[in-house]
């Protein structure tokens, strides 16, 4: 029996539907939608139209809370493949943060890989050129053998991906612990440059225009992974490996320069990649928005091997493939180009004026849909879910910082911090990015709290930072999510920049369980707030549920929040120490307060505590002030205090300098909490003697609280008097430790 | 000076080169696609780096065949002059344009970083501008840039003058330490017996704009201005 033929034989039923993963009412919706029973082609569209990876039904209604408008916006939050944001001179940035985290688990070289993919057409989909890549990444222990082998796979298959496409990855962070030792995170991140006007919409309509898929041809690889991805880790995810993906970085470098050659051509009515759900979601969605239906004929879909059945054709998720819809009459024009860069295509289907998908097959129908009825925003089912607050969340406020002693040895803590894998420096995993492709990294020479990219021949450039303690909104999500978003934007701040938008990826355990969802809610709220204050609207993102294994609960709720800043390049800040003799001030103020610092939770093992010391108003104060010396030109460096507290945040300083620093703590303020408490709002800075008079008057001026901390000194790190390190083998620990754990 | 710089399919530093020495060197330069028969005669052909096809056999395997290579080799055996770096390098070494091979680094990992180059001849055409025993910063982004010789061939090419730069530590010691990929004799950069094709692994282009805060690399565009041009 043919594949076809037996793929009709299938009687659906309520019980396909849940093999599917779609609930009984959902089903019930569907037969409602299309008047009849599914066949099991159309039922395998919905199952992954429906999933939560494409239809965000348990979060919309939550995310649709917060701020997504401002002045720069151009597109906004779920109007297309990545937000757009207007940075001046005639340019938009286009950007966007996106998981690939259950691929990873189980894949890490192709699963990371395919993540960068991914993110990369998001951008190019829209015209824009991508010039910056970013990432964020969490592991479990690395000590195991499990861990080391996930890092070095997800490593190289981000650099292997990353380095033949072509653009430089500039920034991101790893972060380790045991919560994420069956299910890695592994989100990435793109911003590409368009001119304003440029862009090109992931939209479809006009009777009659052709319909290509361009790019690779179609496998059964990836078939279900959006629906893989909206399940929690089982000891049987390996059997789901068919589900990850392939990449080849060369043709997608092809595809980006065909893409943007064919953009610029006026030939184009919408293009869309082709990502989670394949050939059905770019269908659906393009169809939806431009509020027109599509013929596509299957058969004409260049096909990677034989026998593969309509719903595997229209679920594949191969990498490197494009939907474009052209302008009848322009085929010439688009084929061209298209052979000028030896990229295979098809003519699959036309636009027609139905609003319906119809799927054929060798001549015979074999679904027959809404398109409307498939898409979030749609006919896509909206949810809320049960929540309620979990019981470590008031067992965390009990803790109580007088039962820690203060270590007699501080020397210790401070190299058991500068070593620890959080906070020592992640060279050995950027090394294996090539970040300076493009050659727009200001950041290489010149490091600062923020990457920094040029914007050549312009006065601008670009700012852009990852950020996310998720220890912090586990123990309190609302304000860990306000955190999240303001050590983002004072990392831009510090580098001489301003915020102008957020992308946002929320890793979160299974939404059916209500401790999660409360997570998320509050995640939200908290995110919200702090958008709010900053002026930087949700321009889009990504959500991902079901990080979590049947064996070891949910990941830390981690929402990676990526910011996108604009600088003028005169007002450039970085954060090494310039001078022997410049004064360091804290701008900020110090707190007694350890709560949830790597300290506590590393060098003491205690793992329950409330979120450190956090303030919105005070935080949008404190970032002022300093942004407002560094336009005035009275510092010479910036350096925020955040993992590890003050002594990592002067030790940072020194490393990058090679100048060592001679100062005082406060003897109002335990010391440990002084050099290691993670207190939000601080930033370390360093005065010219000359500037100090201007610095005072300026700073006074201000409702911010600021101190003097000591000078920039010598070649050894001097607290109190006491040398904890000559700043050489402070730099050799601090950049060999990493290497040495994962040996 | 009229530049050529050769666009590969999967060509990825083609841009940033001719950025450099348009803007910033001033130069005339054309986009030479890799299917073209002409070189629009150029006084010098670049191969920029990149990934050509994807470098998925062996990096520059598939690229040196491609159309427009046929006519650099002859522009080459004429004298013309033939500047390969990074994946240039390795394609101008699968031609035969240039001496010897670039194997898998030794770790066997991809390397992103500043390193350090010095100058070992200071007369050819890329080298003459450079001051003498200047350590250069110049960054690397390779996974085979191990470069390797035989014997024989090597005492042949010092003798010659053809090892151009050799990987050194920030002062200038040729140290193993400051080997980033396992190369024999340290070598970053080699020409050949004609001294008129030159290769390098090191990035010259990515440290010349004062933006970016290094500019060593523009020594290298300022020799070759200050022959081609007297």
């Amino acid at each position: 029996m043919s594949a076809l033929a037996q793929e009709k034989e299938i009687v659906v039923t309520v019980e396909t539907a849940k093999q599917l993963g779609l609930l009984p009412e959902e089903f019930e919706k569907i037969k409602k939608v299309l008047g009849r029973t599914p066949n099991f082609t159309e039922l395998s569209i919905y199952s992954v139209m429906w999933s939560e990876h494409c239809s965000y039904k348990n979060s919309i209604k939550w995310l649709k809370t917060l701020p997504r408008e401002g002045k720069n916006v151009l597109a906004k939050a779920g109007e297309e493949n990545a937000g757009l944001v207007d940075i001046g001179d005639g340019l938009a940035c286009a950007f966007k943060i996106e998981s690939h985290n259950h691929p990873s688990a189980i894949e890490p070289y192709q699963g990371a890989a395919t993540g960068v993919g991914g993110i990369n057409r998001d951008i190019f989909t829209m015209g824009a050129r991508p010039i910056a890549q970013l990432n964020s990444l969490r592991f479990g222990d690395p000590k195991s053998e499990k861990t080391k082998w996930l890092v070095k796979g997800v490593v190289k298959g981000i650099g292997d991906y990353g380095n033949a496409f072509g653009i430089p990855t500039v920034g991101g962070e790893v972060f380790f612990d045991d919560c994420y030792n069956v299910n890695p995170l592994v989100n990435a991140m793109s911003a590409g440059i368009v001119k304003v006007g440029e862009t090109v919409s992931a939209t479809s309509h006009g009777k009659g225009n052709p319909v290509y898929i361009v790019g690779s041809a179609t496998g059964k690889d990836g078939i279900h992974g959006a629906a893989f991805a909206s399940k929690d880790i089982t000891e049987n995810s390996a059997d789901d490996l068919p589900s990850v993906q392939v990449g080849d970085p060369f043709q997608e470098k092809i595809l980006l320069e065909a893409s943007l050659e064919v953009a610029k051509a006026d030939v184009l009515i919408g293009m869309q990649d082709m990502g989670a759900a394949g050939i059905t979601c770019s269908t659906s969605e393009m169809s939806a928005k431009g509020e027109h239906g599509m013929k596509i004929y299957l058969d004409k879909v260049p096909l990677r091997q034989q026998n593969m059945t309509a719903w595997e054709i229209l679920l594949s998720e191969s990498q490197e493939r494009m939907l474009l819809v052209v302008k009848k009459g322009k085929e010439k024009a688009v084929e061209q180009i298209l052979d000028k860069w030896d990229i295979p295509y098809a003519v699959i289907g036309e636009v027609t004026d139905t609003k319906r998908l119809e799927y054929y097959l060798n001549g015979e129908l074999i679904a027959d849909v809404p398109a409307e009825s498939l898409v979030l925003g749609g006919g896509a089912p909206v949810y809320t879910r049960e929540s309620k607050e979990p019981a470590y969340f008031s067992e965390a406020k009990k803790f109580s910082a007088e039962k820690i002693k203060e270590p007699k040895d501080l020397k210790e803590v401070a190299k058991f911090l500068i070593t620890h894998p959080n906070i020592a420096s992640k060279r050995w995993v950027y090394e294996q990015y090539d970040s300076m492709v493009g050659t727009v990294n200001q950041s290489t020479n010149s490091p600062s709290d923020a990457a920094i990219v040029n914007i050549k021949e312009t006065e601008r450039a670009l700012a852009f930072k990852i950020d996310c303690n998720a220890r912090y909104v586990y123990a309190d999500p609302e304000k860990g999510a306000s955190i999240a978003v303001s050590e983002a934007a004072r990392n831009i701040v510090c580098s001489g920049g301003e915020p102008l938008a957020i992308t946002n990826c929320l890793n979160f355990g299974n939404p059916y369980n209500p401790e999660v969802y409360w997570q998320f809610v509050n995640v939200i709220k908290g995110m919200g707030a702090a958008c709010k204050k900053f002026g930087t609207p949700v321009t889009g993102g990504n959500v991902s549920f079901y990080n979590q294994s049947s064996y070891e609960g949910p990941v830390f709720p981690t929402p990676a929040i990526g910011m996108l800043g604009i600088l003028d390049k005169k007002n450039r800040m970085t954060l090494d120490f310039k001078q022997e003799g410049d004064l360091i001030y804290l701008i900020g103020e110090m707190r007694d307060d350890f709560s949830c610092s790597e300290y506590l939770y590393s060098f003491h093992k205690v793992k329950l505590s409330p979120a450190p010391y956090f303030d919105l108003e005070e935080e949008f104060k404190v970032q002022q002030a300093v942004g407002s010396i560094i336009k005035k030109g009275l510092i010479r460096s910036a350096h925020d205090c955040s993992d590890g507290g003050l002594f990592v945040t002067l030790a940072e300083s020194s490393i990058h300098s090679g100048k060592g620093f001679d100062i005082s703590t406060d003897e109002s303020i335990r010391t440990d909490a002084f050099l290691f408490g993670e207190g939000q709002s601080r930033v370390v800075v360093t005065v010219r003697p000359g500037d100090e008079d201007k610095f005072l008057h300026e700073m006074m001026a201000r409702d911010v609280d600021f101190c003097f901390l000591g000078a920039v000194m010598g070649d050894e790190m001097i607290i109190d008097e006491e040398k904890y390190f000559k700043v050489d083998e402070a730099k050799h620990l601090y950049e060999t430790s990493l290497e040495n754990l994962l040996k | 000076m009229k530049f050529g710089v050769v666009i590969f399919p999967g060509s990825n530093c083609d841009h940033d080169m001719i950025y450099v020495l348009r803007k910033i060197m001033g130069q005339e330069v054309v986009e030479l696609w890799h299917k073209e028969t002409s070189l629009q005669k150029c006084d010098m052909i670049i191969l920029p780096g990149g990934f050509s096809y994807g470098d998925y056999l062996r990096s520059g395997a598939i690229a040196r065949f491609s159309p427009i290579m046929e006519k650099i080799s002859e522009f080459a055996d004429k004298g013309g002059y033939v500047f390969g770096v990074c994946n240039g390098f390795q394609i101008a070494c699968e031609a035969g344009l240039l001496p010897g091979a670039l194997l898998h680094n030794s770790d066997r990992k991809f390397h992103c970083k500043n390193v350090f180059i010095k100058t070992q001849n200071n007369h050819t055409l890329i080298t003459s501008g450079i001051p003498k025993d200047k350590a250069l910063k110049i960054p690397i982004a390779h996974g085979e840039g191990n470069y390797f010789n035989d014997a024989e061939s090597l005492k042949q090419m010092n003798e010659n003058g053809q090892i151009l730069f050799r990987y050194c530590d920030e002062k200038g010691n040729i140290t193993p330490e400051a080997n980033p990929n396992g190369s024999i004799e340290n070598i970053a950069g080699v020409c050949n017996a004609k001294k008129n094709v030159f290769g390098m692994m090191p990035h010259p282009e990515r440290a010349s704009d004062t933006e970016l805060g290094n500019t060593d690399g523009k020594f290298l565009f300022e020799s070759i201005l200050s022959l081609v041009q007297a």
